[in-house]
This record gives structure tokens, C-alpha cells and sequence, in this order.
């Protein structure tokens, strides 16, 4: 028997799953959505550490980052991009990977500078994470300070891989991301938090 | 104010209690007593000291001291404005206490706290002695001392573990 | 206190923290305002309210703390420069000037006076560069977003200027023990001057839409009042100090390099709140184009002069005192990688733009330090959060927080 093209109201979960398969993949509104998330990806502000400054600048009126769609917003409940300036320490880790979880999916993170990529100028002290230990990262920029341009060319290198591989259309339809494994960082990254 | 002037100045400030004054490159140092030390910051400040710069902390493992500075100056005193003085004492490594200066200077807070929790170093009497920059699990291990051990990949070494 | 299962697409959960609000006693709640913020920078304040009264604040800072001190003891005498500039990376050249000039205390060298203009010279266009990215970050924390483009944009201005002179835009390692790396080029002094005079134009525009902005006003005037015994008790710098009636700078009460040869004023007020340190720094900012104008001048009539002492200059081998004639960049011998300095205890300190930085170097006699502490000029200023925030209402922390310009990468080291 052939179920292609009917929907049974039954399993609310496995009906709704069917609907999405549909919507988003048969009738392509999939593609939509990938458009429309390449366009609307706002990142956080959280300032991890001293790219920041060249964060301020590429969306200051030289650089103007806004013009890809990217507006720095005030909550994670309401925006999808991480970008990870300059060096994660180990308490910002647990900062990091709680404004990770309050993201509403489908959430993706750029790391940025040196220190991002593996530990940079400070690669041997005891107090830094590697950021893609603690959440997982999409796209990797290096640079010691990396330039304004450097980091839009980051946002446009991101949609890309949105648009391509179908990223966000894809972890809407599964409910998680089906591209790569989770990253679970190795320890409790906040057991130093005492209330 | 030229140095040897800084030096007479402090000598008749601490008659009796100074164990040592030295003329260093850009201040003046003297050692006092532990047990003097109070004292010691309650005559710099009635003659005119208001501030603490720097709380500095030196591990000497060899000769098993830890000597800790407070370099002072003034804000309110155009004279001793142009002037720093570095008030040191030396405390055992096994055991490392002393009186806090906090009553006496209260800009040496926030920094008291910073060599307890790097070297390990008790200030008693201090209002609020926590870590405060490191998590609690690395201010146990006294990172600033020099048993704590950072690799450094140099090219006189060869390449470290992590890369083989 | 609630924590959170975190179930989200990640896999499984683990317990992690989740959104805190504490009560404390009876009407008194605690509540953190953390690192994920639009008004608090890399750093949390952990802030216990009566209503909307602000009964005791407590600055949890170190999340951004990377370990300076530690990391110049195993590295060699050279490569701290670089390390000791990711401090304050907008305000680089200020913060490792007085760290080579403690070297060169303890070699006894040093620079030539071109070097030493040179370094003025950077300094200042460093301070111009951070004063404006505080104006900047003070907008954000205002709500004031025209005030973040404009201060962004004019500092491009500088940046650019600075990145002609040596190469990076914000870091950019230009001291060494003994001068400079590399020579100013030709069209230079032309560059420097046509900034100036944009400078001083939009500095006039700045003060039609911020400091005489009305709303703006109102929530700066009285606000975080700074009295002058206070402020000289607290140890706070900068135009903090300056601005509550205290005239202290480091360039006029222990000049370093050749600022006891330029003519420039250090502006004080009186009152000691939000307002008056905001138009310290405006003030300030006039000061230092005054400066670079003068330097500028300078370096045009003594063209020719030398960078690096002239002991340095006739070790070098011949490919690179060529490379120095041509091209102006000094190319240093291996030798300088490893080199050792006598052993001594030295304290230099310098201006930066957010107030003293000291220095306090000794060395053993080997090629790495063998101690070196640094004392910033946020890290100093982070008792103003403990001390003179509580009585205030929540909304002006942000105002008090923007306007005594504290940068937490530089306050954690």
C-alpha cells in the first residue's frame, strides 16, 4: 500500500513529521527556508574576547555588515548565529554553552581568530578551552585580529554551506542536525558555578 | 624629588623598623618586618601615601620566600605624586600569612585578592578574601608559583607531546 | 533556584545553570547580569535589588583572563610585546610602551629621539582610537546607536592612519627595546594632518547629538558621583580621577619618552559624575591632535635621523642596513630572540587611555623574565562597581558603567 500522499491524523507526532517531510522536502518550501535563514541570521551579543573590537568594527559604517542581513540582537531566544571572537577561557565556557542551548534550532556558530581555531598566542595556558569542544562550529576564520572583511566573508561562506547542503530545511524536518555528530563537551564545563 | 631624597625621607619616616632600602630602577625599596608591617603602612599614609599601584608577589623557591610589595604613591601630595615607594616583607613559602592592609589602604582590595588566590597567600582580616578571577578549582593549585609548571614549545626543545 | 534540563537538539541534556533570580531576604532579590548582555561586556555583575534600587554590586570578572603574567615568565624578553598588546587590543602601542621602556631602564639604552616621536606619535593616534571606541560602546549601552556608527566610523579614520605606519591595523608590535621597527613613510605627515582637521570638525557634530542631547543629559548628570577624597582612597585613574578634581597624568608627573618636550593640557573637572567624565575624554581627544600635529612637524624637519641606536645599527650585517635605507623597516638579528638582560628590578608605568598602567619587571640575569606583573588601569577601576554603583537605580548601571570606560580583557590580563 502506498502512503505517499496521504496524511493520517492519527500519531500527532508521526503525522507531523510526515508534514514536514512534505512541505519541506516534496514541495520544496525546504528551499524557502534555506533562502530565508541565510538572509535572517542574527547573531548574539556575546563578546567572548578581544576580536570583539574587530566584531564592533564590521558592523560599523565601514564595513557594514548589516547589509547581509545580520543584526546583533539582545537574546538568544530570538536569534541563530554564535560568533566566537578571540579566545574561550574556562569560565566563559560555561557562559558559551548555555546561551548555545537557549538557541532555538537551527542555530550555528562562527569562531573566529587564532584563538579559536587552537589556543593562537596563548596556546599552552591553562585557563583556555577550544571552543569547538564545547559547542560544535561550522565555520572557522583565522587571523590575529582577523579584518572586517575577513568576517563578512565568514557570514557569506556560512550561507553558502546553508544554501548547499540544505542545513537549515534539513534539521527542521529530522529535529536534530542530521550533517554532523553532536558535540558534548568532555566535562561539566560549569562545575566551578556555585549560586 | 630625586631618588636619594626618597631614600632619606623614608628612612626618617620608618626609623627603627626597616630591615633594608634599596634604590631600585624607577622606585624605592624597603623590607620590613612581619610583625611591623601595619605600623609600617600607617606611618607611609599619615606622612602622605593614599594609594596602592601594585600588590606584587616574587616566589623565591630558592631561598623558600614568597616577598610580597605594595608600591605606593599619592595622589593628594604634589610632592610625593612624582614618587613610588615599594613597601616589601618576606613570608615563609610553606606558610605564607600576613596582616591585610585593607583597613589602612583600601585600593589594595580587589588586588589582596588576586595573590591569594595566585599564590596561595592569607591576608587576615581582609573583608571578603575569595578568587576572584580564577575558578576555585585552579586557585588550589597556586598557578602563579613556580612549581606550576607551562610548557613552552621552543625551538631549543623539539616538538611537544601534543603534536606527535 | 531553578535549574534547567537541557533536552535541546544536542542529544541527551545535562544539568547546566539555568536563568537565575534569587531571593535574598524579604524584598531584596539577586540577579546576574552576565556575560551574555547587550550592557555588560565580557564580564557579570552580580547585582542584589530592593525594587528597582540597587542595594550591593559585586564584579565577577576573570572571563576573559588569559594568563599574561604566567606566560611571559617562560617566554623570552621579545615576545611578550605581542602577548602583553591582546590586553587592550585597541590601544596597543600605549600598553607595550612602558614594558620597553622597563627593559631599557634595566640595559640602560635608550632611543634615539626619532624613536621616541615615533612612539609619541602612535600613542596618541592609539588614544584618539580608544577614546572613540568607548564613545562607541557607551552608544550601545545607552541605546544611542548613532552615536556607535559615527564614533565606528570616525575611527576608521585612525585606524587606517595607524595601519599605514606600521602594518596591522590594531596590533601592531611597534616598540622595541632600543626604538621603533619601522620608519614613517613619505606622504605620511599629509595623512596625519587631513585627519586632524575631520577629527576636529566631527567633534563638533559629536557634541550636537551626544553631549548636548538632552535625554542624554538627564541620565548622566548626577549620576555615579565620584567625590575627590573618594576617588583618591578607591585608587581609581584615568579621566575617572581627572574628572572628580584631581589633576594626575602620567605624562606631566613623570613624563616618559619626549612628552616633557610637547605642549599639550590635561583638562579637570570638578564634578565627578557620568557627564564629566565623558567630556574628559572629549577634551582629551583635542589634546592628543594637538599632540600629533606637533609630533608630525617634528618627524618633517628631522628627516634622516635614525630608529635603532647606533651601537644596534653598526652590528647589523650589510643585506639589512640596505633593506633599512631603502624601505625604512629595521630588521632585527636573531640574536635579539635570545638575548639577556642584567639582573634588576624596574618599575615603568605610562598613560593609556583609560588611565596608568604599571609595570614592574625583574629579571635574573637569563633570556626570559623572571617575573612580570602589570597593573592595568580597568583592572584598578573594577572597585567602582563595589563602591559607588549601590544607591543607584538599575538603569544607571549602564551609564555608570559606560562612562568610567572599563574593558575587561585589559581589567582580567
Amino acid at each position: 500500500m502506498s502512503n505517499v500522499d496521504r496524511v493520517y491524523v492519527g500519531n500527532l507526532n508521526v503525522a507531523a513529521r510526515r508534514a514536514r517531510e512534505i512541505l519541506l522536502g516534496k514541495l520544496k518550501l525546504g528551499d524557502v527556508v534555506d533562502w530565508a535563514t541565510t538572509f535572517s541570521l542574527w547573531p548574539v551579543h556575546l563578546m567572548t574576547s578581544c576580536c570583539g573590537a574587530e566584531f564592533a568594527a564590521t558592523w560599523s559604517p565601514r564595513f557594514d555588515a548589516e547589509q547581509y542581513g545580520a543584526l546583533p540582537w539582545v537574546g538568544p531566544r530570538q536569534t541563530n548565529l554564535i560568533i566566537i571572537e578571540g579566545t574561550v577561557t574556562r569560565k566563559m565556557a560555561c557562559a558559551l554553552r548555555i546561551t548555545y542551548e537557549q538557541m532555538p534550532y537551527p542555530k550555528f556558530v562562527i569562531a573566529m581568530g587564532a584563538c579559536a581555531l587552537d589556543g593562537g598566542l596563548f596556546y599552552n595556558s591553562y585557563n583556555i578551552v577550544r571552543p569547538w569542544e564545547v559547542v560544535p562550529v561550522d565555520v572557522f576564520i583565522p587571523g590575529c585580529p582577523p579584518p572586517p572583511e575577513a568576517v563578512a566573508r565568514a557570514i557569506v561562506e556560512l550561507r553558502r554551506k546553508i544554501r548547499e547542503k540544505k542545513v537549515a530545511s534539513k534539521w527542521l524536518i529530522e529535529g536534530w542536525r542530521p550533517d554532523r555528530e553532536p558535540v558534548k563537551p568532555k566535562e561539566d564545563v560549569c562545575s566551578w558555578w556555585r549560586p | 624629588m630625586k631618588a636619594e631624597d626618597v631614600k632619606t625621607l623614608v628612612e626618617r619616616i620608618l626609623e627603627g623598623m626597616i630591615r633594608g632600602v634599596e634604590i631600585r630602577k624607577g622606585y624605592v625599596e624597603v623590607v620590613v618586618d612581619l610583625e611591623n608591617v601595619v605600623e609600617a603602612a600607617r606611618r607611609l599614609k599619615e606622612a602622605g601615601f593614599d594609594h596602592v599601584k601594585s600588590v606584587t608577589a616574587v616566589d623565591y623557591p630558592k631561598e623558600s620566600k614568597i616577598r610580597v610589595t605594595y608600591h605606593v604613591s599619592s595622589y593628594l601630595n604634589e610632592e610625593l605624586a612624582r614618587v613610588i615607594v615599594g613597601l616589601s616583607v618576606d613570608l615563609p613559602r610553606d606558610n605564607p600569612v600576613m596582616e591585610s592592609l585593607t583597613g589602612i589602604w583600601r585600593s589594595a582590595e580587589f588586588q589582596e585578592r588576586e595573590v591569594y588566590e595566585f599564590f596561595g597567600v592569607t591576608f587576615r582580616g581582609h573583608p571578603d578574601l575569595r578568587p576572584l578571577l580564577l575558578i576555585p578549582e585552579l586557585a588550589e593549585k597556586r598557578v602563579l608559583r613556580k612549581d606550576f609548571v607551562v610548557r613552552e614549545e621552543s625551538i631549543y626543545e623539539g616538538v611537544p607531546h601534543r603534536y606527535e | 533556584m531553578r535549574e534547567s534540563h537541557t533536552g535541546t537538539s544536542s542529544g541527551e541534556g545535562w544539568k547546566l545553570p539555568g536563568m537565575m533570580v534569587r531571593r535574598v531576604e524579604r524584598e531584596v532579590y539577586e540577579i546576574f547580569i552576565g556575560p551574555q548582555h547587550p550592557g555588560s561586556g565580557h564580564m557579570r555583575i552580580i547585582v542584589r535589588l530592593d525594587g528597582d534600587v540597587i542595594v550591593e554590586a559585586d564584579p565577577d570578572i576573570g572571563y576573559v583572563h588569559r594568563t599574561m603574567e604566567k606566560l611571559s615568565e617562560v617566554r623570552e624578553w621579545l615576545k611578550p610585546i605581542p602577548l602583553l598588546e591582546r590586553m587592550t587590543i585597541i590601544d596597543a602601542c600605549n600598553i607595550t610602551v612602558p614594558y620597553v621602556n622597563a627593559l631599557e631602564k634595566l640595559m640602560d639604552k635608550s632611543p634615539p629621539p626619532r624613536a621616541s616621536y615615533l612612539r609619541v606619535l602612535l600613542c596618541e593616534i592609539n588614544r584618539v582610537a580608544s577614546h572613540l571606541y568607548g564613545f562607541g560602546i557607551f552608544g550601545v549601552f545607552l541605546g544611542h546607536s548613532t552615536m556607535y556608527m559615527w564614533a565606528f566610523g570616525d575611527r576608521e579614520v585612525f585606524v587606517e592612519l595607524a595601519e599605514v605606519l606600521t602594518g596591522a591595523r590594531l596590533t601592531h608590535t611597534y616598540p622595541i627595546p632600543g626604538g621603533v621597527r619601522r620608519d614613517m613613510p613619505q606622504d605620511f605627515p599629509e595623512m596625519a594632518r587631513r585627519a586632524v582637521r575631520y577629527m576636529r570638525r566631527r567633534l563638533e557634530e559629536y557634541r550636537k547629538i551626544f553631549l548636548d542631547n538632552p535625554v542624554i543629559v538627564r541620565r548622566l548628570e548626577g549620576v555615579g558621583v565620584i567625590p575627590r577624597n573618594l576617588a583618591a582612597e578607591l585608587g581609581i585613574v584615568g579621566p575617572n580621577v581627572r574628572a572628580s578634581g584631581i589633576k594626575y597624568d602620567v605624562r606631566l608627573v613623570e613624563p616618559y619618552e619626549v612628552y616633557d618636550e610637547l605642549d599639550f593640557e590635561v583638562p579637570v573637572f570638578e564634578e565627578g559624575d557620568a557627564l564629566a567624565r565623558t567630556w574628559v575624554r572629549v577634551e582629551e581627544i583635542k589634546q592628543s591632535l594637538n599632540i600629533i600635529e606637533q609630533a608630525v612637524d617634528w618627524l618633517e624637519r628631522h628627516k634622516g635621523e635614525p630608529v635603532i641606536p647606533k651601537e644596534d645599527f653598526d652590528k647589523l650585517p650589510k643585506l639589512h642596513k640596505e633593506v633599512y635605507e631603502k624601505t625604512g623597516r629595521v630588521k632585527l638579528l636573531p640574536a635579539h630572540a635570545s638575548m639577556k638582560i642584567p639582573a634588576g628590578k624596574a618599575i615603568a608605568r605610562g598613560e593609556m587611555g583609560r588611565g596608568e598602567i604599571v609595570y614592574y619587571v625583574e629579571s635574573d640575569g637569563g633570556t626570559t623574565p623572571y617575573r612580570v606583573r602589570v597593573v592595568t588601569p580597568s583592572a584598578r577601576n573594577a572597585v567602582i562597581f563595589k563602591y559607588i554603583v549601590p544607591g543607584h537605580r538599575l538603569m544607571d548601571l549602564p551609564a555608570i558603567y559606560g562612562s568610567i570606560d572599563y574593558f575587561p580583557p585589559e581589567s582580567d590580563r
